[in-house]
């Protein structure tokens, strides 16, 4: 291989050159909005404008939009709580909910099973909001909604959550059967088998699980809106910077939106980056076996 | 009896239905002629057998269960499903004395009236699980066997019949949350309920098919020509957002796996930053990059390049072409990361074969990445076309929509897709029942192309190849 021709050589040279500018213009083009909007969340709200620009730069860098966040006047830590505590008990409850669905799916053969399994399937081919008004009343019978819309939002995130358990149910599918079979011979039961040996063997998939559930919410915008509607306090991130963008004066707001999802940005940015490996994993694999 | 010919097809379903039922119904008939006095009296009493059987635990659930729907249904359930024909007949007015008669709830007697249905059927298969317990319970006496006391009963809940404790809260919440709703809500499709009709302080009734035939109607009022033109526009729009995002994520994948690139994990992990950052944050704020008064347009006036702001989000087309590729930037990574782990699954003396025979990389690429790829990712592909159809975040957060027109009613807009669509329908029109036509046009729509492409899958169908 040493003696390749050096036309051959200039040639992959060449075609690597290629792949590093095509490379390097993809990424400009992936960073530019996030670089924009940190630089514009440092635009002065006094000495400039709140609004939009037709520059990049701010020409004088100041802490105004962030100050306004932590101000007392805005609610903004308020709706970050709200969204925290959501993702939070979201996370919880569904990843119990997948997983226990998954295990009877996989290892129990049970009456009505394939019945389930179908029906589950259509179900899941109507859109999500056709239910919207009809939960949402039924969310307001128990107070759920406005004051209370936090419980009702976590009730809502993983109430019918059993529904994704596909891939899940596909990773303990991988696991081997003989596995359980020689546990229940030294006589542990179906529970035991559930909780001490297959749940410390799917670490992967419990850490791709709860970080699906746990960054949905940040991104709730349907259902957050319409069970808050109209009660400031209980609106989550998506909502309140999302009219703050819209129907307020966004002219004075928009950077103020730019600081707000900077904050929002970068933790939820930053845990999926450590946990990027196991998110892979889990699409990878959901994605082969459909 | 094998020279019988099996009925096929929906008859023969139908006839096996009722064959089904018959055994089932003379079963009930000998458990309740041949039984004990303990098996009759849990004919009206449920778990009553059980508990004179010291099953304790299987007696008191069934007991408890009866008590439950009978209070159910006697203080709720009976008064909303006798008016579920008509939805309620007396409207919100004004007693002889000038108080406030409530009236009708037409909302609350439809979402009851259908839960009672359905309790009502549930109650029959509990009903029909007790008498057969006491069948059980019976027969195994008769053979001198021992009953399984309620410890064992209890046990088994953790082991043989584990499969209960786990399905049983996601079933209520699939249950409450996603069925009862879908089934109110199909009903819903079948009455006038809308802003002239709204619950509790007007009444709203069946209408038979009439909200289809105004979907399918092309008069000036119809929904028709909007319906058919939202169609349109999801279709093709899932269909470049799928295959678009799927080729170039594909190129992007190939590229960063080529070799002697360096820094692989940097490039990915640039590319995964619109999957990581959350979507309204990043959306809200590209879609503002091309408005009117956005970046933009800001730094093209200013160098010159155009006189007055291009209307991205004002016209037509240009707000569909750049959906699309706002999409793309959303899209490309995740295929991408798909893609990188599948390639490298590829056995690499496939490509070596192929350079021996002298192939050059568009047809490496053509007769073994392509095909590999698609046999693998077939059923992605599927779930990917079908979440795309109802792909709401990227449209409403960069459009909403819009542009709207006045060519098209129900408040659409030319971007819209039917989800964003049937969302405008029940919030801002709050025109519920077009709403509920739409939801139960895009199921059609959903699981048609789903059977289909399912149907037609290589990998569903030769699940050995390739291997």
């Amino acid at each position: 291989m040493a003696k390749e021709p050096k036309v051959h050589m200039q040639h992959k040279k060449l075609s690597n050159a290629i792949a590093y500018v095509v490379l390097i213009l993809i990424s400009i083009i992936w960073l530019f909005p996030f670089v924009c909007l940190v630089l514009q969340s440092f635009r002065s709200y006094i000495l400039e404008s709140g609004g939009m620009v037709n520059y990049l730069l701010p020409k004088t860098f100041s802490l105004d939009s962030y100050k306004f966040l932590f101000s007392k006047d805005c609610q903004f830590f308020r709706w970050y709580g709200n969204t925290f505590i959501i993702a939070f008990f979201v996370t919880i409850f569904q990843t119990i909910f997948i997983l226990s669905v998954s295990y009877a799916l996989s290892r129990m053969r049970f009456k009505g099973r394939e019945l389930l399994m179908r029906l589950w399937l259509v179900l899941g081919m109507f859109p999500g909001f056709l239910s919207m008004i009809c939960l949402y009343f039924l969310l307001k019978e128990f107070g759920l909604t406005q004051e209370g819309a936090i419980p009702g939002l976590i009730l809502i995130g993983f109430a019918s959550s059993g529904m994704g358990y596909y891939v899940c149910k596909g990773y303990f599918d991988t696991i081997p059967k003989s596995l359980d079979e020689a546990a229940r011979i030294d006589g542990a039961n179906r529970a035991q088998v559930f909780t001490i040996m297959l749940i410390p063997l799917s670490k992967p998939i419990i850490i791709y699980t709860a970080l699906v559930a746990f960054m949905a919410p940040w991104c709730d915008y349907i259902f957050a809106s319409y069970v808050a509607f109209g009660y400031s306090d209980s609106y989550n991130v998506a909502v309140a910077l999302r009219r703050w963008v819209w129907t307020n004066d966004y002219q004075g707001y928009f950077t103020r939106f730019c600081a707000g999802g900077v904050l929002v940005a970068i933790p939820i940015t930053i845990l999926f980056m450590c946990l990027q490996k196991y998110y892979v994993e889990g699409v990878t694999g959901g994605a082969v076996k459909g | 009896m094998s020279k019988d010919k099996k009925p096929s097809g929906a008859a023969g379903k139908v006839t096996g239905f009722f064959k089904w039922l018959g055994a089932d119904l003379a079963d009930i008939g000998t458990t309740f002629t041949k039984g004990d006095w303990k098996t009759k009296v849990s004919f009206l009493i449920m778990g009553f057998g059980p508990l004179m059987r010291k099953q304790f635990l299987r007696g008191a659930a069934f007991l408890l269960l009866e008590i439950a729907f009978i209070y159910y249904m006697a203080a709720f359930g009976i008064g909303y499903l006798k008016d579920i024909t008509t939805l309620g007949t007396s409207g919100r007015g004004f007693n002889p004395d000038g108080t406030v008669s409530y009236g009708d709830n037409s909302f609350l007697i439809l979402l009851f009236g259908v839960l009672s249905i359905i309790l009502i059927l549930l109650f029959l298969y509990v009903w029909r699980l007790n008498v057969y317990q006491n069948k059980i319970g019976e027969q195994m006496l008769r053979e001198g066997k021992k009953l399984p006391s309620s410890k064992q009963d209890f046990m088994s809940l953790l082991d043989e019949n584990f499969d209960k404790t786990l399905m049983a809260l996601p079933m209520l919440g699939v249950f409450l949350f996603v069925m009862l709703p879908i089934i109110f809500m199909i009903c819903v499709a079948f009455t006038n309920y809308d802003a002239n009709h709204q619950a509790p302080a007007k009444l709203f009734t069946w209408v038979g098919f009439s909200n289809f035939a105004n979907l399918f109607s092309f008069g000036s009022t119809g929904f028709g020509k909007t319906f058919v033109s939202v169609l349109i526009w999801t279709l093709v729009w899932a269909f470049f957002a799928t295959f678009l995002n799927y080729f170039l994520g594909m190129a992007v994948a190939i590229l960063i796996n080529k070799k002697g690139i360096k820094f692989k994990k940097l490039w990915r992990t640039i590319l995964v930053m619109t999957i990581a950052v959350p979507q309204f944050v990043s959306l809200l704020y590209v879609g503002k990059m091309f408005a009117a008064d956005g970046l933009i347009n800001g730094y093209l006036m200013k160098w010159g390049l155009i006189s007055s702001a291009i209307p991205f989000w004002e016209n037509a087309t240009l707000a569909r072409i750049l959906v699309i590729i706002i999409n793309l930037w959303v899209g490309i990574p995740y295929v991408m990361l798909i893609c990188t782990g599948l390639l490298m699954n590829i056995p690499e003396d496939l490509y070596e074969s192929a350079k021996i025979d002298g192939a050059n990389p568009i047809q490496m690429f053509i007769k073994i990445t392509l095909p590999y790829m698609l046999f693998v990712t077939g059923p992605f592909l599927l779930t990917q076309f079908t979440g795309n159809l109802n792909n709401f975040n990227v449209i409403f957060l960069l459009t909403t929509g819009k542009p709207q027109s006045m060519n098209l009613t129900g408040g659409a807009g030319y971007t819209d897709l039917l989800v964003t669509w049937l969302y405008k329908m029940t919030l801002d029109q709050t025109d519920y029942k077009m709403a509920a036509v739409i939801g139960i046009m895009v199921f059609i729509v959903t699981a048609v192309i789903s059977l289909v492409v399912y149907n037609v899958l290589p990998s569903v169908k030769d699940e050995e190849g390739f291997q």
